[in-house]
């Protein structure tokens, strides 16, 4: 990294969006301020910094912000092209299916699991697990055809989808262990099983995942906050 | 001009009012080159080579180049910009101000379409909170463009330029069922209208406003709303 390059993330360690920065930057090999911020309690910084969402992940680069997980994650690979392995191919096809397929993470996926339990209804709820694991097949096929028989989607090593999907494991582990129920399940999405384990492994990904445990302990707080409003407001 | 393709090497499959094929046909003129324009007639059903073609989403704008398919509109946007480097660019060069290009896009992409839909969708409280959004919206661009011509500044006509204008000519249809002006909310984002709207590329790409308001119309009576 060039001297003088200050790198400062405004985040909170339980979002997969801010986790997808934490592994890109990881990957990169560039060093960077963790801020912790209260999001019950959001700072001067992160408001002047993200005026337009006022949301986490924010990257600082020598005090000019970035926002929204995938921009500064491309922002990252296009800044720093010099440092660590690109997170992109060169070749203009393969970008797009890349740029397409982390999208994809974003607009189907994440959308469909949200809805699975924070769905309004029971029937909402087990719709969106249903959409869920539709957008996991498809991904399953996704990674077939990118890796094209290497281990990630950017094929011999990591790349934006990888980083993009990523972003997500802990949550998505979690919630199988809170759940009962497989998600990278080996028999329906054999491919993505392996990649999930795969991924977990690599030294980058261990610096940026949060901890299962802590992560189960977090959604089941937040699960007992929710049912305690919910019986306040019915009384 | 660079390429020597022939027009049979880029292929749109789009639909004549969709503001997602609009972003691609303003960039196709932009950089000049040549294209088969396949119209998808949507209301009637999808074709085969459109299913198979973006089976994810099942959407146009689908480009095919060489026969191989990029999806999603400002994915196709960047594609253009990647696979005809010698053409003009609509993304800058630098890096921050191209994070800033995608972020103002993705703005646009998650917020526009959607909140103005809800504008002619729905009536009563849903409705009042659409113009709610939508004014903070318009606010919001009005912001971000500021003095400058274009919004993508120093570059000129830029992605995010692409991005919004084929949103333009449905202003009026906001106007109408929102009962607001945009050149009172954000007179700014209306004079940049009307400078973007004259734009040879844009010009050629975008519809009137009174056929998107007939537009609208029609789908409304598709879907049985009043």
């Amino acid at each position: 990294m060039a001297a003088g390059d200050d790198l400062k993330l405004l985040g909170a360690w339980p979002s997969p969006f801010v986790v997808r920065v934490k592994l890109a930057l990881s990957f990169k090999g560039l060093s960077f301020e963790n801020v912790e911020e209260d999001l019950g309690n959001k700072s001067e910084l992160l408001v002047s910094s993200n005026p337009v969402h006022k949301k986490v992940p924010v990257l600082l680069h020598n005090g000019k912000p970035i926002c929204e997980s995938m921009v500064i994650v491309q922002y990252i690979d296009e800044a720093f092209t010099g440092t660590g392995p690109s997170l992109l191919s060169s070749d203009p096809h393969e970008r797009a299916i890349a740029r397409f397929w982390a999208a994809y993470v974003d607009d189907k996926l994440v959308t469909s699991w949200v809805q699975s339990f924070r769905g309004k209804t029971e029937e909402d709820k087990s719709e969106g697990t249903k959409q869920m694991f539709a957008a996991l097949q498809t991904l399953e096929g996704a990674l077939r055809e990118c890796s094209k028989g290497e281990g990630y989607f950017g094929g011999e090593s990591v790349g934006l989808v990888d980083v993009s999907l990523g972003g997500l494991l802990s949550w998505l582990n979690a919630t199988e262990e809170m759940s009962g129920t497989k998600i990278f399940d080996p028999v329906k999405t054999p491919l993505l099983a392996a990649w999930a384990e795969r991924f977990s492994e690599l030294d980058g990904a261990k610096l940026a995942l949060p901890d299962k445990d802590r992560m189960v302990e977090f959604i089941q707080k937040r699960q007992a906050q929710a049912a305690a409003a919910a019986a306040a407001s019915q009384k | 001009m660079a390429s020597e393709k022939s027009s049979s090497d880029l292929t749109l499959l789009d639909f004549w009012v969709s503001p997602f094929g609009q972003r691609v046909r303003i960039a196709l003129a932009e950089k000049s080159l040549p294209y088969e324009y396949v119209e998808e007639d949507l209301l009637a059903g999808k074709s085969d080579r459109l299913l198979q073609s973006n089976p994810a989403h099942k959407k146009i704008p689908v480009l095919l180049h060489g026969g191989k398919p990029v999806n999603e509109s400002l994915i196709i946007v960047q594609y253009l910009d990647e696979a005809f480097p010698d053409t003009p660019s609509l993304l800058p060069a630098d890096p921050y101000a191209r994070a800033q290009a995608r972020f103002w896009a993705d703005y646009v992409d998650k917020k526009v379409y959607d909140c103005g839909s809800r504008l002619w969708k729905f009536k009563g409280e849903p409705q009042a909170q659409a113009k709610a959004e939508m004014l903070e919206i318009l606010k919001t661009l009005e912001t971000e463009l500021g003095d400058k011509e274009f919004f993508g500044g120093e570059h000129g006509f830029g992605f995010v330029d692409a991005a919004f204008a084929p949103f333009t000519p449905w202003f009026m249809s906001y106007e109408k069922y929102g009962e607001f002006k945009v050149a009172e909310v954000a007179p700014k984002i209306a004079a940049w209208a009307e400078r973007v709207g004259k734009r040879e590329s844009v010009a050629k790409s975008l519809y009137s406003p009174d056929k998107v308001y007939d537009f609208i119309g029609v789908l409304k009576q598709k879907y049985g709303i009043e």
